[in-house]
Order: C-alpha cells, then sequence, then structure tokens
C-alpha cells in the first residue's frame, strides 16, 4: 500500500521532467588543437572560434538554420543609407557571468578594442572597409551608434562575429554573455565550460537557457581517435566526419549519421600566374591562357572525384560560390561538364596538338607540370591523383607533389615557386565582402596572382570594379547583381578551377536532444543552448 | 638450416624476378583507376582487390616491389657502410679520434634532419620523375641512417683493438688496413649484418612517412612503404586480409635476408 | 676528477652545437617565415604584414642563438611560437609524460628483446630461431602509424608500441651477437666438457659481448626517443614527442631548439653511461 505512492511520484516526476525537455547533462566533444588564444578579438583557429561562439554573447545572430540575422543582445538596429552607421537598441537587465551588468558602455568599449590597428584582429579587419576612425556615441544605456569611417557591406550580419566584452568588469576574460563561460582549461587536455548563471536567454516556457550543465572539450587532434571515441561513447558529436567515417557510421547506427547536404566549402585547383615567377616563360604562357585553363576545368571529370574520393558525399562544383548560400550564389551557373574532347578543341584553338599520347604546344614544348597540394589531407592527395589522370588522357604529364603545409604556403605566397597547386577554402561567411581580399587584384590573397598594381588583365579589372561597387553599395539587390556577374567572369575565365563542394557530414549520439545539424558553421552545436541530454533522438530538419 | 636456407634464397629470387618483371605479368597498369570498383574486395581481375582509387593492388604490390626491393637493401648498405668508416675505424684507432667520432655520432642522432630533408625537397625541382623523387630519398635515408649502429662498431672495435689476436696479428708484422679488414672487420659481421636487416624494413616504411614532406614516392608510382600506410585506414574501413599481403611480403623478404646473413654462425 | 670535468666540458660543447646546428637548419628550411594565418581572406594587408613581421624577428639566426643562450642561463628558456606559451611550462609539463613512456617502453623492450634473443640462441633449435626471427620482422614492418591506432583501438597502453619499435632492433643486434660469441672456439670446448648453459652465458659470453650490448642499450635509448614522436602524435598523448612534431610544422624556433638541446643531453647521457659501463665490464670482467 505504501509503495504505490512512491511508485506514482517516480513516475510523475519522470514524465514531468521529460516533458519539460531535460534539465542537466554534460556535453562531450573534441576539439582538435588547443585554443591559441581565449581573447575573443584575436580568434582565428577552429578551436578558439568553437570557444568563442559558446561562451561570447554577441549583438546580432546569424541563424545557422535560416542564415538570417537574429536579435540577441540587440533587440532591434537601424542601418542608416549611407551604409556608414549602425544603431543598436539594446537588451537591458542583462549580467555578464561575473554579475557585471551590461550596457552600452561595453559595447563602445568592445568596438573600440576591435578596431586598434595595433591588434590586428581578423574579425576588425572584416569592418575596414576605408582608414580612419570608428566613433561610437552612446544615446543612453540601451542605445547606442557605431559609425565607420566608409560604408561597411553587410554590416549587421558581421557582427555575429563580435563578442561584447565587458569594460567595467575587474576580470574581463572569464566575464562572458553567452550560455557558458571557461571554467577550466588543461592545456592539450581539455576546456571546460559551465553554464553561465546569468544568461539572458529564455526558452518559450519562462525556463533559463541552456539546458546543458557543462560541455567539455577534449583536445584531440586525432580523427581515428575521436571517431573510436564516439563509437564508445566517451563524446556525444562529430562535428566534422570524413566521408569514410560517415559511411562506416552509416553502415552501422544510421541514425547517428548526419547528412546536411553541401556545403559553403569548396576545393580547388589552379595556375600559377605570377608575372615574375621562377617557372619557365613559356609554361607562365600556357598557364595565363584562358582557353588552357578551361580546358583543363572541362577535362577534369568532377562526378568521380564527388564519387570515389566523397563517396558521393559532394556535388562538382559551379562556382566559388556554392549552392548552399542561398542569396549569393549565381543560380544560373552549372558545374562544366566533363569534356575531354571539347578540351581538346580548345587547347588545339591555342596551337596545341596532341603527338600520340603526349599534348605539345605551339613550339614543341611536352605539356608537363606539376600540382603541389598539403601533404596529409587524404582527400586532396586522392582528387590530385585523379586530375593527374585525367589530364594525361588529354596528353598533360602532371606530377603530384605533396608537401608540408608551411612548405606550401611559403611557395603559394613568397617564393611563387610553384606551377599549379589544390588547395579548398573553409568559407564561415555568406557575404562576398569576406572574399574581398580574395578577388581583388591588389591584395594578399589574390592567389594566382597577388599584389598586383594594377589589374593586368581585363577580366581582373572588371572584377575590381564590381567587388568595389557591390562594396559600397545596400542594396542587396544591386551587391547580387555584382557578384553574380564576378561569379560568371570567374567561371568563364576559370582562374581557380573549382572542383567539388563538400557535403556537411556529422554525427550526433542519440542521448541528444534537440540537435538539427545544418550547413553553417559550427554545424551540430549551433544551437546549443537549447541541446541538452535526454533520451530523444535527434530531428532530422 | 641448410635446407632453410636454400628456400630463403629461392624465394628472394623469386619475389626479385617477379617483382622486376612487374611489366610483363601484371595484370593491370599500377597508375590505372578502375573508378566503378574502389574498394573493391578480391575477384578474377583484381586478384588482390583494389584500393580507394580502384587501382589494382597486386599490381602495385609487383610494382612496389620492385621500387623497394632494389632501393632499399641498397641505401641499406650506404648506411652500414657508413656505419663502419665512422664508427669500426674510430673505436679502432681509438684515443682522440674515438672521442671525436663519437661526440659527432651522438650530435648526428639528436639532430632534426626533417629540416634537411625538407630543404633538399626545395632545392629539388617539382617536374622530377617519380623514381627519380624515391632514388633521391634512399640515398638521403642511407646517409644518415648510420648514426646508431656506429656506436655499437665503435665499441666492438674498442673491444677487438685490445683483444689477443689482433695483439698477436701486430706483432707479426700486419698493419692497417691489412689488419683492419683481416681480422677486425669479420669479427664485427654479426652487427653489420644486424644493421643491414633492420635497415631495410626501417628505411621503406621512412621513405612512405616523408611523403608528407613531398619526398618519397609520388604517386601514382607505389612503394611498400605507400601500400603499407594503407594499414592505417582500418578504423575506417574494417580489417581486410588482403591488404595485409604488402606486409607479410616485407615480413618474408626481411626473414630471408636475416637467414641468408646468418651464414656463418655456429649453432653450437 | 679531472675526467670527469673534462667530459662535462665536452658535453657541454657537443649540446651548445647541436643547438646551433638544429638552429641553422629549421632556418634553412622552406617555410619558416609564413604563417598559416596569412591566408585568412579577411586579414588586411597591415595585418598580413605585421604577421610576417613577427615571422622575421628570428631571421638573424646569430642574434637569436646569443640571446637564447643568455637567457637560458638564467632559467629563461624562451616562448613558444606557436603555442604561446613559456617553452619551460611545457617541457615541464610533458617530460614525464614521455620520460614514463619511454621508460616503460625501454624496460618491456629490452626484456621481450633479451629473453627471446637468448632463448632462441641457447635453444639450438632452428625452429626456435626462425619464429624468433619472424616475430621480430613482424615489428620491424608494420609502420608505428598502424601499431599506434591498433592499440588505441584495443585500448591497450602506449608504452606497449614503444616496446613494440624497440623490441625488433635489440633483438636484431643482441641475436646477431650472442650468436656470434657462442661461435667461438672456447665456448665449443666449453660446451663439450659439459659446463652448464647458464654458466657459459653468464661468464662467457656476456663479458665478450658486453660492451657491445651496452653500446645497443645507449642507442636504444635513441630509438625509443624516435619511436615517441609518432606515438604520441597518434595516439594523442600530450608528451615530448607531440611537441616535436607540432614545433616541426611550425617552425618554432625556440620550442625546436630547446628540443634539440634536451634530446642531445640525453642521448650524451645514455651513450656515455653504457661507455662508462662497458669500461668498468671490461677491466673487472674478461
Amino acid at each position: 500500500m505504501k509503495r504505490r505512492p512512491l511508485a506514482l511520484m517516480l513516475f510523475l516526476s519522470l514524465s514531468l521532467s521529460a516533458a519539460l525537455g531535460q534539465s542537466g547533462g554534460e556535453l562531450k566533444f573534441c576539439l582538435h588543437s588547443d585554443p591559441k588564444t581565449f581573447d575573443p578579438f584575436l580568434v582565428a583557429d577552429d578551436a578558439s572560434v568553437s570557444v568563442r561562439y559558446l561562451t561570447g554573447g554577441v549583438l546580432i545572430r546569424v541563424n545557422r538554420r535560416t542564415q538570417q540575422a537574429e536579435p540577441e543582445m540587440a533587440t532591434s538596429w537601424t542601418v542608416s543609407r549611407d551604409g556608414r552607421s549602425i544603431t543598436f537598441n539594446l537588451r537591458d537587465r542583462v549580467y555578464y557571468s561575473d554579475g557585471t551588468p551590461f550596457n552600452a558602455a561595453d559595447v563602445a568599449y568592445t568596438v573600440q578594442r576591435l578596431m586598434d590597428p595595433a591588434l590586428h584582429s581578423p574579425t576588425g579587419d572584416s569592418f575596414r572597409s576605408g582608414s580612419g576612425e570608428v566613433r561610437t556615441i552612446i544615446d543612453s544605456p540601451t542605445r547606442i551608434t557605431v559609425t565607420f569611417p566608409a560604408p561597411v557591406a553587410g554590416l549587421d550580419k558581421l557582427f555575429d562575429q563580435v563578442a561584447i566584452v565587458s569594460a567595467r568588469s575587474a576580470n574581463k576574460d572569464r566575464a562572458v554573455l553567452g550560455p557558458f563561460y571557461v571554467a577550466d582549461y588543461k592545456p592539450d587536455s581539455y576546456v571546460l565550460l559551465k553554464r553561465n548563471p546569468n544568461y539572458w536567454r529564455r526558452d518559450a516556457a519562462g525556463r533559463q537557457l541552456p539546458y546543458l550543465d557543462t560541455v567539455r572539450l577534449s583536445i584531440q587532434p586525432n580523427r581515428d581517435i575521436e571517431m573510436m571515441s564516439f563509437r564508445r561513447g566517451e563524446i556525444d558529436l562529430i562535428n566534422w566526419l570524413d566521408s569514410e567515417y560517415f559511411d562506416r557510421l552509416l553502415a552501422q547506427s544510421p541514425q547517428l549519421a548526419h547528412d546536411a547536404g553541401p556545403g559553403l566549402d569548396s576545393e580547388q585547383m589552379w595556375f600559377n600566374q605570377v608575372p615574375n615567377a621562377p617557372i619557365p616563360g613559356y609554361k607562365r604562357e600556357w598557364f595565363r591562357s584562358t582557353n588552357f585553363r578551361r580546358a583543363v576545368s572541362d577535362a577534369i571529370n568532377r562526378a568521380d572525384l564527388s564519387r570515389v574520393v566523397y563517396g558521393g558525399h559532394a556535388q562538382p562544383a559551379a562556382g566559388p560560390v556554392s549552392p548552399a548560400n542561398k542569396f549569393w550564389f549565381n543560380s544560373q551557373l552549372h558545374a562544366p561538364a566533363y569534356d575531354p574532347a571539347g578540351a581538346l578543341r580548345l587547347l588545339q584553338q591555342e596551337g596545341f596538338r596532341l603527338e600520340g599520347s603526349s599534348l605539345r604546344d605551339r613550339a614543341g614544348h611536352t605539356v608537363e607540370f606539376s600540382i603541389i597540394t598539403n601533404a596529409g589531407n587524404k582527400a586532396r592527395e586522392r582528387m590530385a591523383a585523379m586530375v593527374q589522370q585525367d589530364l594525361g588522357k588529354i596528353g598533360m604529364n602532371v606530377h603530384v607533389v605533396t608537401l608540408d603545409f608551411a612548405s606550401l604556403i611559403e611557395r603559394i605566397t613568397e617564393s611563387y615557386n610553384y606551377e599549379s597547386a589544390l588547395l579548398g577554402t573553409a568559407n564561415t561567411d555568406l557575404d562576398p565582402n569576406a572574399q574581398m581580399n580574395l578577388w581583388l587584384s591588389s591584395a594578399d590573397n589574390h592567389q594566382w596572382n597577388p599584389r598586383q598594381k594594377s589589374p593586368e588583365t581585363a577580366w581582373e579589372a572588371e572584377i575590381d570594379r564590381l567587388m568595389k561597387e557591390q562594396a559600397s553599395s545596400l542594396d542587396p539587390a544591386r551587391r547580387k547583381v555584382c557578384f553574380d556577374r564576378v561569379q560568371q567572369i570567374v567561371v568563364e575565365q576559370q582562374p581557380f578551377i573549382y572542383l567539388v563542394n563538400k557535403n556537411v557530414l556529422s554525427a550526433v549520439a542519440a542521448s541528444v536532444a534537440n540537435a538539427s545539424p545544418v550547413v553553417l558553421r559550427p554545424q551540430t552545436y549551433w544551437n546549443i543552448e537549447t541541446l541538452s541530454m535526454g533520451v530523444q533522438t535527434a530531428s532530422r530538419h | 638450416m641448410k635446407r632453410v636456407r636454400q628456400f630463403a634464397w629461392l624465394f628472394l629470387l623469386l619475389v626479385t624476378v617477379a617483382s622486376l618483371g612487374a611489366g610483363l605479368w601484371a595484370p593491370a597498369d599500377y597508375a590505372m583507376q578502375f573508378r566503378e570498383a574502389p574498394n573493391s574486395p578480391p575477384s578474377h581481375q583484381h586478384l588482390l582487390g583494389t584500393d580507394e582509387l580502384g587501382r589494382d593492388r597486386f599490381s602495385r604490390v609487383l610494382y612496389g616491389t620492385r621500387v623497394s626491393l632494389l632501393m632499399a637493401p641498397a641505401a641499406a648498405l650506404l648506411s652500414t657502410l657508413l656505419a663502419t668508416l665512422v664508427g669500426g675505424v674510430a673505436g679502432y684507432l681509438g684515443g682522440w679520434w674515438e672521442r671525436v667520432a663519437m661526440g659527432a655520432t651522438d650530435l648526428f642522432l639528436s639532430m632534426p634532419w626533417l629540416f634537411l630533408l625538407l630543404a633538399v625537397r626545395a632545392m629539388l625541382p617539382l617536374n622530377i620523375a617519380p623514381i627519380t623523387s624515391v632514388a633521391v630519398t634512399f640515398l638521403l635515408l642511407g646517409l644518415l641512417g648510420w648514426a646508431a649502429s656506429a656506436r655499437v662498431l665503435c665499441a666492438g672495435a674498442r673491444g677487438l683493438r685490445d683483444s689477443d689476436f689482433v695483439l698477436q696479428a701486430r706483432a707479426s708484422g700486419l698493419r692497417g688496413v691489412r689488419l683492419l679488414a683481416i681480422h677486425v672487420m669479420p669479427n664485427l659481421k654479426p652487427v653489420l649484418a644486424a644493421q643491414f636487416l633492420i635497415s631495410i624494413p626501417v628505411f621503406i616504411i621512412s621513405e612512405a612517412n616523408l611523403g608528407i614532406l613531398g619526398l618519397g614516392v609520388s604517386e601514382p608510382l607505389p612503394s611498400w612503404g605507400s601500400l603499407l600506410r594503407e594499414l592505417e585506414s582500418f578504423t575506417s574501413l574494417g580489417f581486410e586480409a588482403w591488404k595485409l599481403v604488402p606486409l607479410a611480403l616485407l615480413v618474408l623478404v626481411v626473414s630471408g635476408f636475416q637467414i641468408i646473413l646468418s651464414r656463418n654462425e655456429v649453432y653450437a | 676528477m679531472r675526467t670527469l670535468v673534462r667530459r662535462l666540458a665536452a658535453m657541454a660543447g657537443v649540446v651548445l652545437l647541436g643547438g646551433l646546428l638544429s638552429a641553422t637548419l629549421v632556418r634553412l628550411a622552406p617555410g619558416f617565415d609564413v604563417d598559416e594565418q596569412q591566408l585568412d581572406s579577411r586579414l588586411s594587408s597591415e595585418s598580413v604584414q605585421a604577421l610576417r613581421r613577427v615571422r622575421a624577428q628570428d631571421r638573424n639566426l646569430a642574434a637569436f642563438y646569443l640571446h637564447y643562450l643568455g637567457h637560458a642561463l638564467r632559467g629563461d628558456l624562451g616562448q613558444s611560437r606557436t603555442l604561446d606559451r613559456p617553452v619551460r611550462q611545457l617541457l615541464a609539463e610533458r617530460l614525464p609524460v614521455t620520460a614514463r613512456l619511454v621508460g616503460a617502453g625501454l624496460l618491456v623492450g629490452w626484456l621481450c628483446a633479451v629473453l627471446l634473443a637468448v632463448g632462441a640462441t641457447m635453444a639450438r633449435r632452428v625452429a626456435c630461431d626462425m619464429v624468433a626471427t619472424i616475430l621480430s620482422g613482424i615489428f620491424l614492418s608494420v609502420p608505428a602509424a598502424v601499431l599506434g591506432l591498433l592499440f588505441v583501438f584495443a585500448n591497450a597502453p602506449a608504452y606497449l608500441v614503444i616496446a613494440l619499435v624497440v623490441f625488433p632492433k635489440v633483438f636484431s643486434y643482441t641475436r646477431n651477437l650472442l650468436a656470434r660469441s657462442y661461435g667461438l672456439p672456447h665456448l665449443v670446448t666449453a660446451y663439450a666438457k659439459g659446463v652448464s648453459p647458464v654458466r657459459i652465458l653468464l661468464w662467457h659470453v656476456l663479458p665478450v659481448a658486453g660492451a657491445q650490448l651496452l653500446a645497443v642499450a645507449g642507442i636504444s635509448v635513441s630509438i625509443a626517443l624516435g619511436a615517441a614522436i609518432p606515438v604520441e602524435a597518434l595516439c594523442g598523448i600530450a608528451g615530448i614527442g607531440q611537441l616535436a612534431w607540432q614545433a616541426a610544422l611550425g617552425r618554432d624556433l625556440p620550442l625546436l631548439v630547446n628540443l634539440t638541446v634536451l634530446v642531445t643531453i640525453v642521448t650524451l647521457a645514455a651513450n656515455w653511461g653504457s661507455e662508462f659501463t662497458g669500461q668498468r665490464f671490461r677491466t673487472s670482467g674478461a
């Protein structure tokens, strides 16, 4: 008789907690390296960015699923007509994790520190559209206007990267506005994050977020070991899974493997077009010829690359922008079809001819060049071997050279002692403005021919003009027209020969509730505040 | 024992001939990618299955054997010779020579040679034939791999220097190189043999690991080392027995060399 | 006493030379002045130049080395460029880890090698020798990477990987040395006369092969240290080996110089220790 009320109580409390959406628990996953810094202004590597995402409170958050800007610490905002200023209305009665109140002074302090030229913050550089002072005007504790010296395109979404630091707190490193704060850090071992007791956000039922008590980030550079840990249940999710592991997981536990579709990242190869590069003159002539580059592009079988190297978890790339970037992708563009015969025709127009099984140029030189790529990246090594075979079919003798990353970077950015390179871009930002230093011919990251004093070709001049136009315009439609044209030029001229867009593959344990992996980083824990360790299976929308 | 030795000779001969004639009886070109069937198990057309790019593994083992079997023992021989020169001679001469040589050896053992290899790679042109790249790699390994056994040889030579029979030989007028060659070196043979035997698989594996610097064999040429590295994927693809064939082959070849080189030993 | 002082002075000289040579090697290798962060397309031109300037401050090797020595004498070993932490702290944290790993690995490796070598030689049966040879051949031929992964998979301790890397090499030398010694004429006589095998081993074989075996012991330390690098990197162990690999990839000059000095000291100590013991052995033994 006495047992039944007890059982009833137990049953009620269990179902109540299940209904309320689980509380507590520790989420465990891996970082692939030690975070280089905890200073939110200097983060650049993956591990540091992850920690900043989990601990930093930002004014405007880009919702990783809808790709739209949402209010976070700022309840609303307006961008001025000239695109130089942004006015925020801030949330009030918000406190940092150490109890310090949050107000406009903190935003002003953050902006000033961010834009300090001596700091060289990568995030700050995204805002640096022109030289000059950045002014902040505090209208009230909950209203602030930030004015930049020149118009900044996509100004509001850029604030997704700016974690607001406390101006007055005694412990600036520990005081955060985000869902978690860094409680413990053991180098080479783990970073332990604990729930921020003062986090402002509540769920629909009024319960304070985050649900999780702690997040443990183990530092594990080895992906094989990461996979093993996941299988053993030692970690709860893998943010980025290689296609081989994904297939294995899919075969064994399909409900744990998630394929969010093509991501923003691309893999591409390009030819060295630097005028004074230490390569033979006749090779430079080849690489500067548009028809040569287009022929190479047409001769590469992208479908095979996706199928063999990525197990089908990739798509042939049309151009610089992936279709996953819904707004900016130029939907008129298609990946070049595999057409070796067409490639040979293009080459013949330039005076190349096939003699036996080897291709020769006008002067009789055999077409022979090397592709460099970074060693250790198995996917790239395999793609290079496949490209080698594809180009071999049209008579080109390609050498594949794998180098360690430092040597590779030196060849690409300093000595220019290379002929072609195969690398990839990890795009975290949707806005093309983030790639200004890639497309401007005068910029450092204009890989095929950086730091030009003035554009050397007409089409590069055109790209310069278009990029500057989209940067100074505020009308999204106008900007899209400009950038669509840039993408089209890139596909016509093939300075970068885009190969594939990889799918975003991740693994989430069954015990993680409310997980829904998406394409934007961080793919699996973008909604960390609503994740919890429960018994539901992860949702799939 | 003699029977075993004969068998070992035969086996090594068979492997050498098979690899040298790879061009004649390999079922497919080692670079040919059968892209519809990557990672496939053994079948009629592919005796050992295909690798991750669909290349016939059996052909790659044949060609890889040719590369590694010719070059690794040559490099091992080079490193053994250098070890003898530095360690053996220094130990025999003793005194100041020995101290300097051993100091240099210890220094040599501690250097981060990775950077020398990187520098060498930087100086080589990018468009070298894969076979040249391998040859340079093995040459470098041979030039850098002598330090460990030089120490052991030095200790051995030092011991021999003061031994009775050497003193006797000296007393009877034998000097210098002749003394070295006739009395000292043969007694150092066990260490030389051990050095040679260890170096072969160590160089083969190092050559594969040097791929990370752009040295070693480059695509699409296979080498034993690169074939062995396929084993690393067991975590993602699971254990597949046919992938162990290059390993088994290497083990048997190394054991074969060991048997052959223990010709002069007495099993008391 | 004087010889000890001379020895130490020589050791110091070799160590200093080692540091300088390694610094030269690192400096001359490609990729010294570049930073991975340069490829971030958000960075402005000024920021990229700033990154380059930071890397370029170590360009003058002589200045760097003198600066380093000066500070080292005061106990400050410099700051790691890639990890942004004092080198001294990094070494203090990681040295015990690697010492345990290498120590245990060497112990187990030597044990296996000696037991197997003595067993194979004393058993005087071809089959035993064959089995031992093939076993050692297997572990010589399996790449450390694969062994490491296997052990992580099986949740086995990492020092066993080091043991398995050291064992075949030590076995090879030991077996050959013992077999050679057993073949000497006076031992054949001893056997014929019925002297017990154990006595033969301890009183006649070991003294002859002893000096060389001790030299093998000395270099096995270098072998184990060399194996520690891939093993730690693959098994995710935060020791000196993993540090060395990361430092090499990042061209971290202060860290690399310190690591070379450390490895040189250990190597010298191991080899000179074995030499010293060998001399004692010779004077007291045969």
